[in-house]
């Protein structure tokens, strides 16, 4: 397969100004890059720049400085931007967090599904938008009763599901998931973190999928990059970071994962980070293939 | 020894336009001195309400048909209002999810935590009371308090905040505390922290805890014993060790399948089938039956009873009656030997 790159995220740094305070760098000289069919995690505590990075990714958010390329095309170009606004809004899809916030509660599901497809004057290609919101629930798991249901009828994975059915109806090349799992269930989130596999194995979906739960990251993404006050601080294929963190921040977040087993889980020690054990002031280190890690002056 | 806390048989409805829901039936439990007790179900079994109903803090719509409440052998199920106040932030307080709606954001963290203390203590005075204030702060793992008092709860972080609100809660040297999903709007690495900090307090204070989570794998590292619930009944209840080594009912199976570290190198999660029962008309039988792969004939006609397995572990499932054919769990037993 060739390892044809869809986002490349060069230097990205976005700065919110506090009034006459100063300002909060956000996310500070980011760079990474989404293969095709790659699901990247980025994960890190709140706080971290993990949503600035979707925002600016999705362009809700213009960059201080760096550039983001997605298909050709520098999303911080405006001019660009504006030349290929039909691709970059139908090829980009955000799915957030919060189901009861994203979902117009005074429209009914098939009516959610199949907006985007009208604000973009697409014909339904199975005839009418409703077969066509119909068939997108039924991508996600969700059978037709609930095509004439309001989102606060239904359940909080049920709701996450419509918001993806959503997502998905526009066939976009990039999903960009901000925490989609965060407010639902242990139960359910494995429902949807499994949905989302399927979206990827089998339909090649590229998934942007942040999280803080760093066990569902383990088991859904293709690679990681963890953040910490706004910058990468290493960046892996998934099983190579699980195995060998070599980041102590990474350790750290490693190490706060609960293990399902009472004695074991006692007797651990919890790693804990404090920012003198590691000056943010490195730059990325290969440490292995596709392994980079931050590290003072760029010597280990 | 006697239990702080004894619930026999606890049953909660509400009445709403469209019947009656019953969001716990059925429920009995106890609670020892300095034990964790964690309560794990999924959104809606009731394990929220359960809490609420001890503490009585339920709408008016809330009906408690039948059980009892014991708190250190005294029946305080028929407490009104008035002795409940009397015995809320002493005898039992309650930690909440979201530490932003407990948390008034125009008072500082120091006058919060001061009010409740001069809830219990009316008479004391300045110089003690700030005294009380730095130490509880201290003891939920505030650094540096004295300076800290005088900051508002924007100023804090989620993990800050819910420190500020575990001060409070033990400000009146509660008996026993109830922690309903304090984690879950935390991050990972701050959940383990609050963990930790409940454990702590718990070994230093003796506080009784009862801990509220839908998060099977996070109770391992607090809890005693745990309770499984579902669709307002407890399903299995046992020791830590007893639930998470040797689960008996389907549903804890399912619960336990569905976290990802035990589900390493597999290519999708197991997942509990289907949905919830609608409390408003409950199914007959085992209300999980229907998303029960074990489930027997039987399982559609009768509710079963708490079966013993041993003298602490109980749970509710037919597959425990002697009579039904042996079913290998899919988790637990072997696993961790």
């Amino acid at each position: 397969m060739a390892e044809e790159i869809l986002l490349d995220v060069r230097h990205l740094t976005h700065v919110f100004p506090l009034g006459r305070h100063g300002s909060v760098k956000a996310v500070d000289d980011l760079s990474f890059q989404i293969r095709r069919g790659e699901i990247f995690g980025l994960v890190g505590e709140s706080g971290s720049g993990k949503s600035t990075v979707a925002r600016c990714v999705m362009s809700l958010y213009r960059p201080t400085a760096g550039e983001i390329w997605f298909q050709g095309v520098n999303l911080c170009d405006r001019a660009a931007c504006r030349a290929h606004r039909t691709m970059l809004q139908r090829e980009r899809q955000l799915i957030f967090q919060d189901s009861t916030s994203s979902l117009n509660q005074r429209l009914k599901v098939w009516d959610i599904i199949a907006e985007p497809m009208r604000i973009h004057g697409i014909r339904p290609p199975r005839g009418t938008y409703r077969a066509e919101a119909e068939f997108q629930m039924h991508y996600v798991g969700l059978d037709a009763g609930y095509l004439d249901k309001y989102p606060p009828e239904l359940s909080g994975g049920q709701r996450q599901r419509v918001a993806i059915a959503r997502a998905l109806s526009m066939e976009p090349e990039l999903l960009v998931a901000d925490e989609p799992i965060a407010s639902l269930d242990v139960s359910i989130q494995a429902q949807i973190v499994n949905l989302f596999r399927h979206l990827q194995r089998e339909h090649g979906f590229s998934i942007l999928f942040i999280a803080h739960d760093l066990a569902m990251v383990e088991f859904l993404c293709d690679r990681v990059g963890v953040l910490y006050h706004g910058r990468m601080v290493e960046s892996a294929p998934t099983s190579a970071l699980f195995q060998r963190p070599l980041h102590p921040y990474t350790q750290a977040l490693l190490s706060a994962i609960p293990i399902p087993d009472p004695r074991l889980e006692r007797s651990r020690t919890l790693q804990t980070f404090s920012p003198d054990l590691a000056s943010l002031d490195g730059v990325l280190v290969k440490e292995e293939p596709d392994h980079f890690v931050l590290r003072e002056g760029g010597r280990p | 020894m006697e239990p702080v806390l004894e619930v026999r048989h606890l049953t909660v409805q509400f009445h709403t336009p469209s019947g009656t829901v019953q969001a716990v039936r059925d429920v009995s439990f106890s609670l020892h001195k300095g034990e964790v007790l964690a309560i794990v179900g999924e959104s809606g079994c009731g394990k929220s309400v359960l809490c609420r109903s001890i503490l009585k803090l339920l709408p008016d719509t809330a009906r408690l048909p039948s059980g009892t409440i014991l708190v250190n052998g005294v029946d305080i199920t028929g407490y009104g209002e008035r002795e409940m106040t009397k015995l809320r932030g002493k005898l039992f307080s309650m930690v909440f999810q979201d530490p932003m709606t407990a948390l008034d954001p125009t008072m500082t963290i120091g006058a919060q935590i001061a009010e409740a203390v001069r809830v219990h203590q009316p008479r004391m005075g300045r110089d003690a009371l700030r005294q009380r204030v730095l130490e509880l702060m201290t003891l939920v793992g505030i650094e540096r308090p004295a300076e800290r008092m005088g900051l508002y709860p924007h100023n804090f972080s989620g993990g800050m905040r819910q420190r500020s609100v575990l001060a409070m809660a033990l400000a009146g040297d509660p008996a026993i505390l109830f922690a309903d999903e304090p984690t879950t709007a935390l991050d990972v690495t701050i959940q383990a922290q609050i963990l930790d900090l409940l454990r702590q307090i718990q070994r230093q204070l003796g506080t009784a805890t009862v801990f509220v989570t839908h998060d099977l794998g996070a109770v391992a590292r607090v809890a005693d014993r745990v309770a499984v619930m579902y669709a307002g009944k407890i399903v299995e209840i046992g020791t830590a060790e007893e639930v998470f080594y040797d689960p008996r009912h389907p549903y804890t199976w399912g619960l336990l399948q569905s976290l990802p570290v035990l589900s390493r190198g597999r290519e999708t999660l197991p997942t509990i089938p289907g949905m919830p029962p609608d409390l408003l008309h409950p199914p007959k039988g085992d209300t999980f039956a229907c998303r029960n792969p074990y489930a027997l004939a039987i399982d559609y006609e009768e509710e079963p009873p708490l079966f013993p397995i041993t003298e602490t572990h109980f749970a509710a499932t037919w597959l425990l009656d002697p009579r039904t054919p042996q079913v290998t769990p899919p988790v637990g037993g072997g696993l961790h030997g």
